[in-house]
């Protein structure tokens, strides 16, 4: 016991809490990047799915394909192979954009099942109302869908945002210093285990709580708003 | 630039690789089954337990669903030996997402609580059904087609969880596809191959629960 | 040469065969009426009109010109030229009513906004709804909803006006509004073709009533003929049924 305090004490270095802040900063930046550049890929991909054109079935089909697939491919398989396809490809990237790749392939994947919810949730009357006004799809997305649609959307995108505030802990095994990392370092100096994990587990909580509380807030009122 | 794949030597790693989802499976299995347990026992202290009860499920919850299960079992498998329990690190991995997946069960099952239409219940009152027979034929039986779903989707989750398995060195089948790796340096191929694997063991594991889910409680799951 | 020709229309949802030889034709200022049974295919082929469903079979002509059915370009022309009312109103939820009747020309026709904007308010003026631009759809009645409908409608300018059981909906006392909205637009020489229970007003302005069963039509002929005088036993039965109360 008495050992445990002496290193809680020589621990709570401006060091030790300056790399845990900085551990932390990086894992939300990386979450964050890879969701909103997943984000972005994930809306298209729903809008491929909502075209009608013939000529466009085989792109239809291959993201379909591509959604069920990266669904059922742990995050930390999919790290992996995207590592050693940017070293197959003679590629020299930084760890951390392998990572932010990653969350962006997986993220495109659940993202566009969000925004197809969404698109699922403004009544197929109002979609038909557009089409024999002569609305091109875009148009009746941009005028009639997403403003309806992202009341819908919001809330599990950003659930989605922050499962995986947690799941990039696995980044750390190719070697990302973010969060987990700083904790690995921590035991690695001989620190006790329950301090070296500890601290960033409490790191963690402090970053994603608050932000899980604000999703909830945003959830109650979106549902408010939409009862109207 | 010019890699040329070969996927020849991995293919008698194959059944070695399925040993690994076999592993998998199992680590899965056990987690989920002790989750539901926790879960039920959580999700009842949550609606009808007493304030102690219910704060401590509270805190549960809102710890295990605000940290990573990665480093969950990192703080296991590296913090209880200093408590006098050693954990090897199958073990440690299970009881990790054990408690990982018991507080998302919880939360799932909390839900299919609060779910019980209060008028059905009711109706059944005035019809003169006792309370037991009321919980009996009409509570279980909603609670069970309701949750079948979103459990189904869980165990899924829990499935692609296991993965993390391998940074303990459990030899499940990211941990096989690591060691396979370090023999064989053919990465690109056995990462597609066991990613490939994963995408069929989980489709053939939704499938089987549709079928089980359809045909014993008519719940309305479907594979996709 | 009639504006309008069907002949012969064959449709299906999936598998399930809805229009199983529809014909008729219609004139330029006519006013036609489909009435039946429902389930008879009525709405059906109003949604084949406007391209929302691809017929089977059978031909579509236009001003004399075979319509291409499976054309984007002929599709998109169509509904240039049809505007559709539904049952449902289906407003756009999220827009003011102003702006539902704005949004179409504005957006799809690329009409300056002024000239879109004073269209609208008269439009809307005319459906007696001059004081509701602002409000949204939720805040109306359903006789108000269907009145903006029609005015959204009647903002692409079309040629013919496609009316789908537009009072249905609607409760019985908020009916009356939304018909004195229709028969003005009779009385101004709007080509129309509507599906109705509502038989009085179908033998108020119809010129031409078409009858149709089991996805095919039946009979057809003037109001006072066909709903009086039916000469199929088919027509004769249904009329009988709604007439007798």
């Amino acid at each position: 016991m008495f050992r445990a305090l002496q290193q809680l004490h020589e621990f709570a270095t401006s060091y030790n809490l300056l790399l845990l802040l900085e551990g932390g900063a990086r894992t939300l930046v990386l979450s964050a990047a890879g969701c909103v550049c997943g984000f972005v890929l994930g809306f298209a991909l729903a809008v491929l799915r909502h075209t009608a054109a013939g000529w466009l079935l085989p792109a239809r089909i291959l993201g379909v394909v591509y959604v069920e697939m990266f669904r059922r491919i742990p995050f930390l398989v999919t790290l992996f192979l995207v590592f050693y396809a940017f070293q197959a490809l003679g590629l020299d990237v930084p760890v951390f954009w392998v990572a932010v790749a990653s969350t962006c392939v997986i993220g495109t994947a659940y993202l566009s099942e969000v925004v197809r919810a969404g698109f699922a949730a403004v009544p197929r009357a109002e979609w038909d109302a557009a089409a024999t006004m002569n609305f091109s799809l875009l148009q009746t997305l941009r005028f009639v869908v997403v403003p309806q649609a992202w009341r819908v959307v919001v809330p599990p995108a950003f659930a989605f945002f922050l499962s995986f505030i947690k799941d990039s802990a696995l980044a750390s095994q190719i070697g990302v210093v973010e969060l987990t990392f700083v904790g690995k370092i921590f035991n690695n100096r001989g620190l006790m285990p329950a301090i070296a994990f500890g601290s960033v587990l409490i790191a963690y909580f402090v970053i994603s709580y608050p932000l899980a509380r604000l999703g909830a807030r945003l959830e109650g009122r979106l549902a408010l708003s939409r009862a109207h | 630039m010019n890699y040329t794949p070969h996927f020849g030597q991995i293919t008698r790693y194959l059944p070695y690789f399925c040993g690994g989802a076999a592993v998998s499976l199992l680590l899965a299995t056990l987690a989920f089954s002790g989750g539901m347990v926790i879960g039920l026992l959580g999700a009842m202290a949550k609606t009808s337990g007493g304030k102690v009860l219910r704060r401590f499920a509270g805190a549960y919850v809102t710890f295990f669903t605000n940290t990573p299960a990665l480093v969950q079992v990192y703080f296991i498998y590296f913090v209880l030996p200093s408590c006098g329990i050693v954990l090897d690190s199958f073990d440690a991995v299970l009881l990790g997402l054990t408690l990982n997946s018991g507080a998302y069960l919880t939360e799932v099952q909390r839900a299919g609580f609060a779910s019980v239409r209060r008028n059905e219940v009711e109706a059944a009152e005035t019809l003169g059904m006792s309370r037991r027979q009321v919980v009996w034929y009409l509570v279980v039986p909603h609670i069970v087609r309701t949750l079948y779903p979103p459990l189904t989707g869980q165990f899924i989750l829990i499935t692609l969880g296991t993965s993390m398995g391998a940074v303990f060195g459990v030899e499940e089948l990211t941990g096989r596809a690591f060691s396979v790796n370090a023999e064989t340096f053919r990465s690109i191929e056995i990462f597609t191959v066991v990613g490939a694997m994963y995408v069929v063991v989980t489709i053939l594991a939704s499938l089987l629960l549709t079928i089980a889910g359809r045909s014993l409680f008519r719940a309305r799951v479907s594979v996709f | 040469m009639p504006y309008l020709e069907l002949t012969d229309i064959g449709a299906s949802y999936g598998s399930k065969p809805v229009l199983a030889g529809v014909s008729l034709s219609l004139e330029r200022g006519e006013i036609a009426s489909l009435i039946g049974p429902s389930g008879s295919g009525k709405s059906t082929v109003l949604r084949v009109l406007v391209g929302l469903l691809t017929p089977s079979g059978g031909s579509i002509r236009l001003d004399g010109k075979p319509i291409d059915v499976g054309n984007t370009a002929t599709i998109r022309d169509l509904r240039r030229r049809f505007a559709i009312v539904f049952q449902q109103y289906n407003l756009f939820q999220n827009m003011s009513v102003l702006r539902n009747v704005m949004i179409a020309p504005l957006k799809v026709k690329h009409r300056p906004r002024e000239e879109c904007e004073s269209e609208a308010r008269r439009l809307l003026a005319q459906v007696g709804l001059g004081d509701k631009l602002h409000a949204y759809p939720d805040q109306l009645s359903g006789g108000q909803q269907q009145r903006v409908a029609l005015a959204r409608a009647l903002a692409l300018r079309p040629e013919v006006l496609l009316l789908d059981e537009v009072t249905s909906a609607l409760d019985p006392e908020l009916v009356a509004e939304v018909l004195d909205a229709i028969r003005l637009l009779a009385a101004e020489g709007m080509t129309m073709l509507i599906v109705s229970h509502e038989m009085g007003f179908v033998r108020e302005v119809s010129s031409q009533v078409v009858f149709m069963a089991d996805g095919r039509t039946v009979e057809s002929g003037p109001p006072a003929q066909l709903l009086d005088n039916p000469r199929t036993p088919r027509a004769r039965d249904f009329v009988g049924k709604i007439l007798r109360h």
